[in-house]
């Protein structure tokens, strides 16, 4: 964008150069607008990089859909076999050759057939070329492979001279040229072209780790022009030739406020009762057997639900299987298969590298236009490449489909037992929302539970759940938290009938605890009644003894008195009297 | 017209360079010295019949080829070297 304003700018007061797109995806974007209009643009790399094919179709899109008809120039591949070789391609050149949009010259070479003796030109090529240019007034050319000249013609010194002059003779009949060349040792090719083709020269690598092909673009240079300095990965299938223009994303996506349903009413709930953010990139890790892949078919299903288009990036399965799959669980994903809105991407991790996989993915994702996608799992791909490629690859795909606004859920296989709270690629800090599966081990069963580990910008909740697969979907259950813990399964429903039953005997304990309180209330009262009337019996007795005792006394008293009344010429009356009666005593 | 086995020779030019020139000299003189009457000489001039160029997979110019006796056999260049001429058009010095 930048370079194109300046570009328009300047246009005004200098000549600029001119772009000629080339139709293939990702190209155009890398180079800015296209190749160098007018000029000749070196395409060189190995043999099998797909030189070739680029040729071709740079002409073909500019025949059907630039209207600049184009010659190619082939001196390797007959007519004949550049027809078969594209025909995969759908692309229909016999007919652009009798509509005269598309010019094939195959120029034969072989040494042993032709003697040298004296002095030649090369006019007679440039006869044919000129000749075939001016009968369709082509603006594209592509000349493959020139330099089996050098091996054709005795005089190289010749041979370089007239090169030389064949590329200032194409700069000046003003057709926008692709020369090929092979990848020489220590240079851009065999034979050197690169000294006269200076405008622009493509690289084409194919390499090979770990008995796995990348294959990768870079420009090297672009006289007066900006363009991508990266090296970026391209794809060759059935579709044409791929380039992906993305090597590392800037963090300048807008953050999305609206929100799509996760398919899992319970998971909506437990996330505001929203559901994910659009855009936003959720992980999905579990051990093997957790519902990974379910959780990822239920926000397929609902994301076609709801009229939007989804890829589903099947890493392990085939599209057949993931629907038989999900049918037993009564989702039923073939219908919008049927109906063009789920489209199933299924490529084993080890069928090529990482940069390709990630470059199909981008087909896809332009191509389709989603409004999510599903990597299911994103942890196969350690099968295509080390863990910091894969990671590096993950960073891109997530900017990538995040500047798209494309919501993406990856699932992740976790190894070993429990909860698994790292993923290998570590790529957890990538994700906005994370969702552990896990699968526990109680009572000689597994029980799937569910946990959000984290959702960015948002108040989730922080509950377990327990996760259940049923012919009708995902349900949730509340967990069950009993005296003794945390259950679920089959535990969850011995524990309630268990409680149950607890509470049943609690109850009649009480009952049965009630009554004998009363009981021995009623004994104690009945024991208070009795000493009550022991109490009153006694306190009546002491009254009689008490009386009794008193009149005793008086009894005694009266006795004394009478006593003393009748010993009163003895004694004085009173107290010395009684001392008298004591005496006696002894 | 010549006999059975009579040569018959196209040579292809390109206008009237120098190198043209020189080779339709070359031929004329090798043809007089060792096959004397029994050969053709066709001269095309590309310029005039570009169109050939590609229908008879010619590169280089000049271009001789011979198209009898059969096979076909081609030398490219002024023909200014008789020894290399001669081998390559089969022809046994006289």
């Amino acid at each position: 964008m930048k370079a194109d304003t300046k570009a328009r700018a300047a246009s005004r007061r200098l000549p600029v150069i001119g772009k000629s797109r080339t139709g293939i995806a990702g190209l155009d974007e890398v180079t800015y607008g296209g190749l160098p209009k007018g000029r000749p643009t070196l395409l060189c790399g190995s043999a099998g990089c797909g030189k070739t094919l680029f040729g071709m179709t740079f002409l073909y899109n500019g025949a059907v859909e630039y209207g600049e008809p184009g010659v190619f120039l082939a001196f390797e591949e007959r007519p004949e076999d550049l027809i078969k070789n594209v025909g995969s391609l759908n692309f229909d050149v016999e007919r652009l050759i009798s509509e005269k949009k598309l010019a094939i010259d195959h120029v034969e070479l072989e040494r042993t057939k032709i003697a040298e003796s004296g002095e030649y030109d090369l006019e007679g090529l440039f006869i044919r070329l000129g000749y075939a240019i001016d009968s369709i007034g082509a603006k594209r050319v592509v000349v493959d492979t020139i330099e089996t000249l050098f091996s054709g013609l005795e005089n190289e010194q010749l041979l370089r001279s007239e090169l030389r002059r064949l590329f200032e003779w194409l700069k000046e009949k003003g057709v926008t040229a692709i020369i090929t060349g092979e990848r020489g040792e220590g240079t851009l090719t065999r034979y050197g072209l690169e000294e006269y083709v200076a405008d622009c020269v493509i690289l084409l690598d194919n390499r090979i780790h770990d008995q796995l092909t990348t294959r990768r673009l870079r420009i090297v240079k672009y006289r007066g022009s900006a363009h991508g300095t990266n090296e970026y990965p391209f794809i060759i299938d059935e579709q044409g030739v791929t380039v992906m223009p993305i090597t590392s994303s800037g963090l300048e996506h807008g953050a999305a406020t609206e929100r799509v349903s996760t398919g899992i009413p319970d998971l909506d709930q437990m996330l505001e009762g929203k559901g994910y953010y659009k855009g936003s990139s959720i992980l999905v890790s579990g051990m093997a057997g957790s519902g990974k892949s379910t959780v990822a078919a239920q926000f397929a299903d609902s994301i076609c639900a709801s009229g939007k288009r989804c890829v589903y990036f099947a890493m392990e399965e085939s599209p057949h299987q993931v629907i038989r799959n999900m049918r037993s669980i009564g989702i039923g994903l073939q219908k919008w298969v049927d109906k063009n809105l789920l489209r199933f991407s299924a490529r084993r991790p080890s069928l090529f590298g990482l940069e390709t996989h990630l470059a199909t993915m981008y087909r896809d994702v332009t191509d389709f236009d989603p409004a999510a996608v599903i990597v299911d799992p994103m942890s196969a791909l350690l099968n295509a490449g080390a863990s910091h490629d894969v990671h590096s690859m993950v960073l891109r795909l997530v900017d990538f489909l995040k500047s798209r606004g494309v919501t993406a859920l990856f699932t992740n296989l976790g190894t070993g037992a429990g909860e698994v709270a790292n993923t290998e690629i570590q790529i957890s800090s990538l994700m906005d929302t994370w969702l552990l599966l896990y699968n526990r081990e109680t009572n000689g069963e597994h029980n799937r539970q569910l946990y959000v580990l984290k959702s960015r910008g948002m108040a989730h909740s922080n509950q377990v759940r327990e996760f259940i697969l049923s012919s009708e979907g995902i349900k949730l259950r509340d967990a069950y938290v009993g005296p003794e813990g945390f259950v679920t399964g089959s535990a969850r429903l011995a524990q309630e009938a268990k409680d149950k039953a607890a509470s049943l005997f609690r109850e009649q304990e009480m009952q049965r605890r009630g009554r004998e309180r009363e009981r021995k209330r009623r004994e104690i009262s009945a024991q208070i009644e009795i000493l009550k009337a022991q109490l009153e019996s006694e306190t009546a007795e002491e009254g009689l003894l008490n009386r009794e005792e008193t009149a005793r006394e008086d009894q005694l008293a009266a006795d004394r008195v009478a006593m003393g009344v009748s010993r009163q010429t003895e004694a004085r009356p009173g107290t010395p009297a009684a001392k008298s009666t004591t005496k006696p005593k002894k | 017209m010549t006999g059975q086995d009579g040569y018959n020779l196209r040579l292809y030019v390109a206008g009237q360079t120098p190198k043209s020139i020189a080779a339709i000299a070359n031929l004329k003189k090798i043809c007089e010295q060792h096959l004397t009457g029994n050969y053709e000489i066709e001269i095309v001039d590309l310029m005039r019949n570009p169109a050939l160029a590609q229908r008879h997979q010619i590169v280089a110019i000049p271009t001789l080829i011979r198209q009898l006796p059969e096979p076909l056999k081609r030398i490219i260049g002024d023909l200014s070297n008789h020894d290399k001429v001669l081998v390559g058009l089969d022809i046994r010095p006289t």
